[in-house]
């Protein structure tokens, strides 16, 4: 039954900070916004367990150009310089309007210091921000599907109130989608409400993606519980009979993780931080009490004792990949359908390589701000259009193809994380086992779309593993089609970049995946805007 | 992972099952404490802690399984609030000193990271190439 109906100008989807800039960047447009979050709006998504570190870069074309060349570099031809110099821009701008809801500290030059933010007192300051600006958060209303138009456009979304068990249906002139992005269930703080659901959602109404293939990083945790990472850079790592591994430095990058992984796959793994910067040793409570926690509750001694260590699969996060936007607004390729933050690509400002460690949170902020703003303007411009008819466009999970069935969904998410986290699989793929990971990641997918019709709040976890599937099937596809090792994508039976690899994949459908290359590369359709 | 609600200390606020982002809680069907009614949906990220304005709730350190604990050495150790405290989360609106150290992380990750790479360095006076190639 639905409980809860509404219009709106703007929807939001999502509970991050790229949901709450967009929420506040659409109110500033003079919208009226409605913010559903699966969870709660302070504590949910990657955001308010991490402690973003934004770009920041002062307004000197000096020192932006070396920051923008620097970023290039490693982009492998995949990034947009336009883009660069405006997450940098609106970053540095808009930030530092959260003065009166955040307590920025002091540097110690005694500058206020903007850019870094711990995420719990982060997320709540966005909360109170948006709702000073009308925003109307609700939380625990994860959104199942999009309504599009008859014209293919979006219409709105419906989904469920998991706390007062009742379904919501929100009418709205323009939707963005904050989501965030999908981390496979690897257990990654933070990242259990982020299994793919918006990326589901607007593939199921048409939307491409766009670098799904770039998905294939990880995180240094201790083996039972994943966390920051402050204290492991200067880590030396031992095996089991307590002999040294021969680990190259986290500023090898790649070589670092690949050399963790090639040891775990041998057997288990063991930190110890005696070297760790001396300074930080008594103050890393004051900087990341949560990741003091699980070793005093583990009776650990975290610069004392070896422990044992796990890399946990940041998938899309810190991946780059996510859905395609096709304007300054970020829209999608569903007219009126916006994405922001991890949900969406950032192949714009990073290209191949990893967004984590500052530009990915400079661009959930400015793309939170560019796609409420162009959901607002869109929304006054054609109004709320409630008087047209819409229909959900949710299938897997809620429509089956075929008859109601039992289905295996926990098999279906262990398929999942073995064909996604599998260090081996994702360090050195290979054709035949992107291959064999497509059939078992497409028999699961068959059995789900075709059998499972979820009521209530089932509804939920099916639609989370239908996303985890999907994501899981895009990033497949996609790794498949990129033969060449380009950035994060390393395919070990195709060493080295191709020639023809300097251009966006692109992956979209689920019932048949496609894929194509991008036309033009990056920089021939920079000139073309022009 | 989700260990225990202290229901002596519990006020029956329910700011845990609303601050939950996982939807672990269901509110008491008889207005006592919340049940914790999906543990398997917990990600150990101890934000319950942080809003629970009694230090009623523990989470355990281990986010695969469920850890035999002992509630009673557990309020005994002090534990309890530990998050609250440590972030000074309840410190007024505007107070600098929650966040006072926070702008030295990125300056102790380099440092980290620096003594890593010297350490290598020592380890490796030929620069030898790193040995993680398939
Ligand atoms: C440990 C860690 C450290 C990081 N450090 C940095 C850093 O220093 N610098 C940096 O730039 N980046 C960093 N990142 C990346 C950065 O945190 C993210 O890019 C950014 O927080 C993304 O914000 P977001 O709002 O897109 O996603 P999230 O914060 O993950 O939010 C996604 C939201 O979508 C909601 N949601 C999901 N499904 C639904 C649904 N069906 N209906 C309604 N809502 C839904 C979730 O509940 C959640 O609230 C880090 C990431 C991690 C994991
Ligand atoms: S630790 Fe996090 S996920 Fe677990 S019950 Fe507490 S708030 Fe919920
Ligand atoms: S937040 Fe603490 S006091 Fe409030 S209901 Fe939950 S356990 Fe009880």
């Amino acid at each position: 039954m639905t409980q809860l109906d509404i219009q709106t100008d703007v929807l939001v989807i999502g509970g991050g900070m790229a949901a709450a800039w967009a929420a506040i960047g659409a109110a500033r447009h003079g919208a009226a916004v409605t913010l559903v979050d699966k969870g709660f709006v302070g504590t949910s998504g990657v955001t308010a367990t991490a402690g973003p570190g934004h770009w920041w870069v002062p307004p000197d074309p000096k020192l932006r150009e070396a920051a923008i060349d620097k970023r290039d570099q490693t982009s492998f031809g995949l990034a947009d310089r336009a883009w660069m110099e405006r997450v940098l821009e609106v970053t540095w701008r808009t930030l530092p309007e959260l003065q009166g809801h955040y307590a920025f500290s002091v540097d110690g030059a005694g500058q206020t210091y903007y850019p870094g933010v711990r995420g719990p007192e982060y997320m709540r300051a966005l909360r109170k921000f948006a709702q000073s600006s009308g925003v109307v958060i609700l939380d625990h209303h994860p959104a199942l599907e999009l309504l599009l138009h008859p014209d293919g456009s979006a219409a709105g979304a419906a989904g469920y109130a998991r706390l007062t068990r009742s379904d919501w249906r929100v009418r709205a002139g323009a939707v963005v989608m904050a989501t965030g992005g999908s981390a496979f269930r690897s257990g990654l703080i933070g990242s259990h409400n982020n299994t793919g659901d918006g990326h589901l959602m607007a593939g199921e109404a048409g939307a491409h993606l766009s670098g799904m293939e770039f998905s294939t990083i990880y995180t240094l945790s201790p083996a039972w519980c994943s966390t920051r990472t402050l204290p492991y850079p200067a880590a030396r790592f031992f095996d089991a009979e307590g002999a040294e591994l021969d680990i190259p430095p986290p500023m090898a990058d790649k070589a670092h993780h690949q050399a963790l992984a090639k040891a775990m796959l041998a057997g288990p793994v063991f930190a110890d931080l005696r070297e760790a910067p001396e300074a930080l040793k008594p103050i890393l409570r004051r900087i990341q009490p949560a990741t003091v926690a699980p070793f005093e509750r583990k009776g650990v001694n975290l610069f004392e004792d070896r422990f044992q260590v796990k890399l946990f699969g940041e998938g899309t996060i810190r991946g780059t990949g996510g859905l395609r936007v096709i304007d300054e607004d970020c829209q999608t390729t569903v007219p009126g359908l916006y994405a922001a933050g991890d949900a969406a690509t950032r192949e714009l400002v990073v290209g191949a390589s990893s967004g984590g460690g500052s530009p990915n949170s400079a661009w959930a902020l400015t793309s939170g701000q560019a796609a409420g703003a162009g959901a607002a303007r869109l929304a006054k411009t054609r109004g709320r259009r409630t008087l047209d008819t819409c229909a959900p466009a949710g299938r897997a999970g809620l429509r089956p193809a075929r008859g109601a069935a039992s289905v295996d969904e926990r098999g279906a998410i262990a398929a999942v994380q073995a064909e996604m986290l599998a260090y081996d699989k994702a360090f050195w793929r290979r054709g035949e086992t992107l291959q064999a990971s497509l059939l078992r990641l497409n028999d699961a997918w068959r059995e789900l779309a075709d059998h499972r019709r979820a009521e209530g709040l089932e509804r939920v976890g099916a639609r989370e593993t239908a996303g985890l599937l999907a994501t899981a099937r895009w990033a497949t596809e996609a790794a498949l089609a990129r033969v060449e090792s380009r950035g994060l994508h390393q395919r070990a039976d195709a060493p080295g970049l191709s020639p023809q690899g300097g251009r966006r994949l692109l992956v979209g459908g689920l019932e048949e995946i496609w894929t194509r290359y991008e036309e033009a590369a990056p920089e021939a359709l920079v000139e073309a805007a022009a | 992972m989700i260990a225990h609600i202290f229901e002596d200390l519990c006020n029956g606020c329910d700011a845990c099952v609303s601050a939950c982002p996982t939807h672990v809680f269901d509110l008491s069907p008889t207005g006592g404490a919340p049940v914790i009614a999906r543990p398997d949906q917990c990600q150990t990220c101890f934000m319950c802690e942080l809003y629970c304005p009694a230090d009623a709730i523990y989470v355990g350190a281990d986010q695969t399984r469920p850890e035999p604990f002992d509630p009673e050495a557990i309020r005994a150790s002090g534990v309890l609030g530990q998050m609250r405290r440590d972030h000074l989360w309840d410190a007024p609106a505007g107070d600098l000193e929650p966040l006072k150290e926070y702008w030295r992380l990125g300056p102790f990750l380099g440092e980290g990271a620096q003594i890593a790479a010297a350490r290598y360095k020592r380890q490796h006076p030929q620069g030898d190439p790193p040995s993680a190639l398939p």
